[in-house]
This record gives C-alpha cells, structure tokens and sequence, in this order.
C-alpha cells in the first residue's frame, strides 16, 4: 500500500491579470486601429497604470507555486485553505480540465473528478438516461454503468421516477440521482471537490459514508477538498493547507485542521493589557480564551470545555458595589447572551477570575466578547467592545454521523436522567 | 495495483504542448459518450415540440417549395431533364448536412463551457457527435428525398441513378468533415469573440449562393462567366453537383473538382484539429 499513485511534481499556474481582449471582435479592431492612428487606448481602464517597466511583475498571478505532492495509494488527503488559495486551481489541474504552466502530474491510475454533481444532466432525459449520460462524461463505459446500474438507481432513492425527465425532478432528487452515479465510479483515484455540501443532513450522511468505504473499504486513493472541517477530520488521513498558492503544511489531519484555523483569522484570543485599560476603580491586565486543559496555543475545540480567564486589580475599596458582564456575540454579530461574576465577587486587590463553558456548549464558529465593568448593578462604568475573538473549531466526529451544524446558537448538555429507575 | 517501483506512469499531465495531440485510443474509450450525446441531441431536438422529428422533413421541404416558385418559376432557371423540386430538394438536404455540421461545431466551446470546466473528456468528442446526429438527420431527409424521386419517376421524369452513386457515402464523408474543420477553426475564434456567431450565421448563408444550391454550376459559367471563378473555387459547389450527378444523373462530374474538394477538406480538417488542440488547452482560463 505504500506505492506511489499520483505525484505532483513541481506545479506552477500563472494566470494573467485583466483582459487579455477586448471580447468582441470589433472592439478588438477599434484598439488596433487605435494604436496605427498613435492614439491611447480606448480600452484602457483609466487610472490603470501603463508603465511597461511595471507590467512584468503587476500583470501576472501565481494561482499555484512549486506544488509537490507524493499521494500514495490508498490515502485520502484532505486539501484546506481559504477561498483563493489554490485549491480548486490544483484540482482542475489534477482534473485535466486546465493545465499548469511549469511542472508535471504523473498518475498511475485513472483519475475522476467530481468537482460538480450532475455535470451534463439534461432536463428532457428521463432519470435512467441521464445516468448513463452522466456516467459516460464521468468516464464510465455503457457496459460498466449497465453492471450497476440497480445500485445506482437504489442509492439515489428515485426509483418510482426513473422514467420521469429530469426536469420534473425536485432540485434534491436530482442531487441525489447525481451524486448515486459519482458514488458507483471506480477510478483508481477520486478528486471531490465539496460535492458533500449538497443535500439535506439524511442524505449528507449518506454520502459521506460512501466516501468513507470508497476510501477505507476499497482502498481508493481520494483527493479531497473542503471548508468544513469536521468531514476533512473525519475523512482524511493526511491533509495539505494551501496559502497564496504555496503549500505551507503538509502532514496530519488533525495538525494541519490547526494549522489552517490559527493562520487563517486575525483574531485575539489572548490579550494582555498594560496599561491600557488603568481607570480610577480598576485596571485589567489579561483576558484570555482556552479549551481548560489545554494551552493557550492550541485551537479551541468544541467538544471540550472552554475557559476564559480574566485578571484585574480593584483599586476602590467598595469591591461589593461592582462586578464585570461580558456580553458575548457570533460571527453575525447577533448577541447570544450575557454572563457575570456574581459567583465569584470582587476583592480588593489582584482578582483572577476564571469563567467555564461546559464543553459542546459553544458550537464551533467565531465568537466575540465585549467587557463591561458595572456599578450597583445598572450602571456600566466602562465598555470595551469586541475586546476579544475566538475561533471555535469543529471536533472529530464519528463517522457515518452528521457533519453539519446543528440549529440553535449553543448546544447545552442539560442533565438527562430516568425519572422511575 | 502495480508492484515494481519503476513502474509506467499511465499519463502524464504537463503543459507540453504537441502541435498534434490527438490520442486515438483515448477518444475510442469514450465511444459510448459519443453516442450518448448523439441520443441526448436527437431526443432533445424534438422532445416538447408538437411535430417531433416531422420538423426535419418540413424545413427542407419548404425551402425547395419556395426555391422552386421563386427561382424557378418566376426567375425561370433551368434545371435541364430534372424536375426543377427534386432538383432543389438535393440541392438542399446536401447543403443542410454540410451547415447544420459548420454551425453546429462552430459552438463547441461557448456551448459547453459550463461542462469543460468541471470534467474532462476529449473535447473532439462533442463536435465528432454532432456531425453524426446531423448524419441521422441527414438519412431522414435522404427517405424523404428518395419518396418523391421514386413519385417522379413513376411520372416518367427523365432522372435515373449514376452508377457513381456508390461514392456517395464518401461524398457524405469529406462533407461532413470538411463543415467539422470549418466549424472547429471557427469555434476556437468564437471562444475569444462572441461577435463572430453572428457572422457565422450570415456567412454561412452567403455561401449558399456560391454554392450552386439552386443553379446548375454550368449555368453560373454560362451567365456569369466573370464571376464563376467564386463558385468555382468553392468546394461544396463541386459536392453539391457531384451529388445531384449521382442522384440525378443531371449536370456534371469533374474529377478535377473531386481531388481539389478533397485536398481542401483535408487542409481544413487538419487546421481545425490543430486550432482546436491549441485552445481545448487554454480556452478555460481565457473564456
């Protein structure tokens, strides 16, 4: 198991910035007509630099630079990083759909790629033509779709319409008739690119199972490319993160989902505060988010408990008439809810206070915390707003399970018992 | 699974470019797409219409109909021996082979885009499969053709088969494959102007009239003779005339016009392959 399938030697993709033509022929003429009369560019985008001796580093983008991935056989590699990393650039690439500028893909097998369910359905074809139509562009043979094509139609569910044109199909019918046909390829190698985003939650773990034996089972090799981290932890078995086209991190799932989700936000979990925040009653020194048991270097998982610490020193001598709330709001910026110290007072002197979400509580996302310091209970003294952000990260789920997130803001664990035992 | 370390890549994904790429096994592996497109063209075509495939019979019918007032009735062209709408009506199913091959490849890329830019396949495959559903158009309207000859024959019109009918099918052929080269150069333009489609539609027929469609060819020589150069030089001119020759027997057969035709076609074929090679592997980042 230990051959290499697939190796990505040294890929490079430039794309050129802009225009390269007008788009219309006439157009096209106009500007070379332009340009034999010896006037400006009609075209040209006003304020757009024209300096020749620029345009050779302004014009050009490196989509992908010096790419080189060894996949061995059987692996399922999880490929992570923001929107305009590369990663649909290196699939395309890896799909013969584009092709690099420098470099080479060697491939020992037959590559599929599904970068899209669906690709081809036709309206008027009836269900079952569509399947062998979709199969064949996805490179299956007629007498290999014919083989399964009962498995197919008894994966997608549909098989009271599979006569019907596809276009009288509700929009999750034809996702799932799509994705049955993509389920039964049998490339050597399958490049996925989020195709799992599709289709309600039953259906989602239904898919993403067939991944899992596609991977596992029958000991395909998977190039897998996704935003939601629970499905790349659960899947690969080795993941890559793409930065600004370049590969930064190359190795375990779970190191590189971390790796990804601290190089991705600006945000500030851990803030010590100097003198900054020095008033006449207090001054705070540290506020600080951490899963409990953990550094404060490690991302914050969602299914262990969270910790925020904070640390001040009262000035005043009256501690019983204060206490801090920290308002806390998602990534929409929607207030969930807020919390106090009321069992943990205020003393004169240093306070270090600590505060525990249950785990699962906080569902994975980002959050951020404002700080008031409140006197006699209605007057909030002092306000900072968003003065610190976090990332929840997705824990590992069980496979077969739902990859998605629940409905709801928190997930609270209540305390379930049996009332006759 | 392959054992030894030093084993064959299967292939190989570079930007080499070959002036000729063209991998004959890979584009036969995708047969069963090619006539899955074929049937999916077909069934797309007349699905929701009220007449079905009837409308493959109607256009040309019409079109020799108005072709044989207008041309010959009132503009008093002669047709010789033939009745003047079997006349026209040859004339006319040959020429929408050829078109229906040149307009519908020209818009491969602009067409598909939307499928080239999530899965690959030999692009080929796609233009390859409409010439041969316009050839199952083609055979629709050759029945039709032959319902009214054998009319006009029971009539006692002076028509009979050439015995050179037998190279009829390779006359099919360099025209279906010679509106492929056409269509495939122009498709590698369009993908860069859009404007050109309507042009290829105007064009397209423009070239009707140099094509000797309504006219024998020896008519243009006699009325135009400063002008027969243009037909002349048009290889679908000479097609359309060795087929009435072989069907009709009416008009002429210059072996000379054959090899210049076939020479042509060539030519074109050979271009069109190399053009579309070239953007098949540009053409997604550019469109």
């Amino acid at each position: 198991m230990n051959t290499t399938i697939l190796k990505i030697d040294n890929i490079s993709k430039q794309y050129r910035l802009g225009l390269i033509g007008t788009g219309t022929l006439s157009d096209d003429l106009k500007r070379w007509w332009f340009r034999v009369l010896r006037k400006p560019d009609p075209f040209l985008k006003v304020g757009a630099t024209n300096d020749r001796s620029k345009k050779g580093d302004s014009d050009y983008v490196w989509a992908l630079k010096n790419i080189n991935i060894d996949v061995k056989q059987g692996e399922v590699l999880g490929i992570i990083g923001k929107n305009g990393a590369g990663k649909s650039t290196l699939l395309k690439i890896l799909s013969r759909i584009t092709m690099p500028t420098t470099g080479m893909v060697k491939s020992k097998g037959r590559i599929a790629s599904l970068l899209e369910v669906g690709t081809g359905f036709h309206p008027e074809l009836t269900g079952k033509e569509n399947i062998y139509l979709n199969g064949a562009i996805l490179g299956m043979t007629k007498a290999e779709i014919r083989k399964k094509e009962i498995d197919i139609i008894e994966f997608s569910g549909c098989q009271n319409y599979i006569d019907t044109p596809v276009k009288r199909y509700s929009s999750g019918m034809r996702v799932r008739l799509a994705f049955a046909v993509a389920a039964f390829l049998e490339p050597d190698i399958l490049v996925i690119d989020e195709v799992l985003a599709v289709g309600d939650a039953e259906f989602q773990k239904k898919a993403i199972g067939k991944m899992q034996d596609i991977s596992k089972g029958e000991g395909r090799t998977v190039l897998f490319v996704s935003h939601n981290m629970a499905s790349v932890k659960s899947l690969c078995t080795r993941a890559i993160v793409l930065e600004h086209g370049e590969m930064v991190f190359d190795g375990n799932t779970d190191e590189a989902v971390s790796f990804y989700l601290k190089g991705g936000a600006d945000l500030i979990h851990h803030r010590q505060f100097g003198n900054s925040i020095n008033k006449n009653v207090f001054q705070l020194h540290q506020i600080s988010v951490k899963n409990i048991n953990r550094s404060i270097d490690d991302v914050i998982v969602e299914d262990e408990a969270i910790e925020i610490k904070t640390v001040l020193s009262f000035k005043a001598c009256n501690p019983e008439d204060y206490h801090i709330t920290y308002h806390l709001f998602n990534e929409m910026g929607e207030a969930m809810f807020s919390f106090s110290n009321t069992e943990a007072p205020l003393k004169q002197g240093t306070n270090d206070l600590g505060c525990c979400f249950p785990k699962g509580f906080l569902q994975s996302g980002q959050y951020f915390l404002s700080f008031l310091f409140v006197k006699d209970r209605r007057k909030a003294i002092h306000i900072e707003k968003d003065i610190i952000s976090f990332v929840v990260a997705d824990g590992k789920r069980d496979i077969g399970v739902y990859m998605g997130k629940e409905p709801g803001y928190i997930r609270p664990q209540f305390n379930w018992y049996r009332l006759h035992d | 699974m392959h054992t030894s370390k030093e084993s064959q890549w299967l292939y190989t994904i570079s930007s080499k470019r070959k002036l000729i790429d063209f991998n004959f096994k890979e584009i036969w592996q995708y047969r069963d797409l090619m006539f899955l497109f074929v049937r999916r063209n077909v069934i797309a075509m007349y699905k929701q219409t009220i007449l079905g495939p009837l409308w493959y019979l109607i256009q040309p019918l019409f079109t020799a109909l108005t072709f044989t007032i207008i041309f010959n009735k009132v503009a008093n062209i002669e047709t010789g021996m033939v009745p003047p709408f079997l006349f026209n009506l040859a004339g006319i199913s040959v020429w929408s082979y050829f078109k229906n091959c040149l307009t519908g490849t020209s818009n491969t890329f602009s067409a598909n885009a939307g499928m080239f830019s999530k899965v690959y396949f030999p692009r080929i495959i796609i233009p390859l499969s409409v010439v041969i559903t316009n050839l199952f158009k083609f055979g629709i309207q050759l029945l039709i053709f032959t319902g009214f000859y054998i009319y006009y024959y029971s009539q006692g019109a002076s028509i009979h088969i050439n015995k050179l009918i037998f190279i009829f099918p390779i006359l099919v052929v360099i025209m279906g494959l010679f509106g492929l080269g056409i269509g495939m150069l122009i498709s590698s333009m369009v993908t860069k102007y859009k404007d050109l489609k309507f042009l290829v539609g105007f064009g397209v027929q423009l070239l009707m009239y140099l094509s000797a469609v309504m006219y024998p060819l020896s008519l243009m020589r006699e009325k135009l003779p400063r002008f027969a150069w243009l037909v002349e030089y048009n290889p679908m001119a000479y097609v359309i005339e060795m087929a009435r020759y072989m069907l009709l027997g009416d008009g002429t057969l210059s072996w000379g016009g054959f090899t210049y035709t076939l020479i042509v076609t060539l030519v074109i074929l050979f271009s069109g392959i190399v053009v579309f090679n070239a953007t098949e592997k540009r053409f997604i980042d550019t469109i």
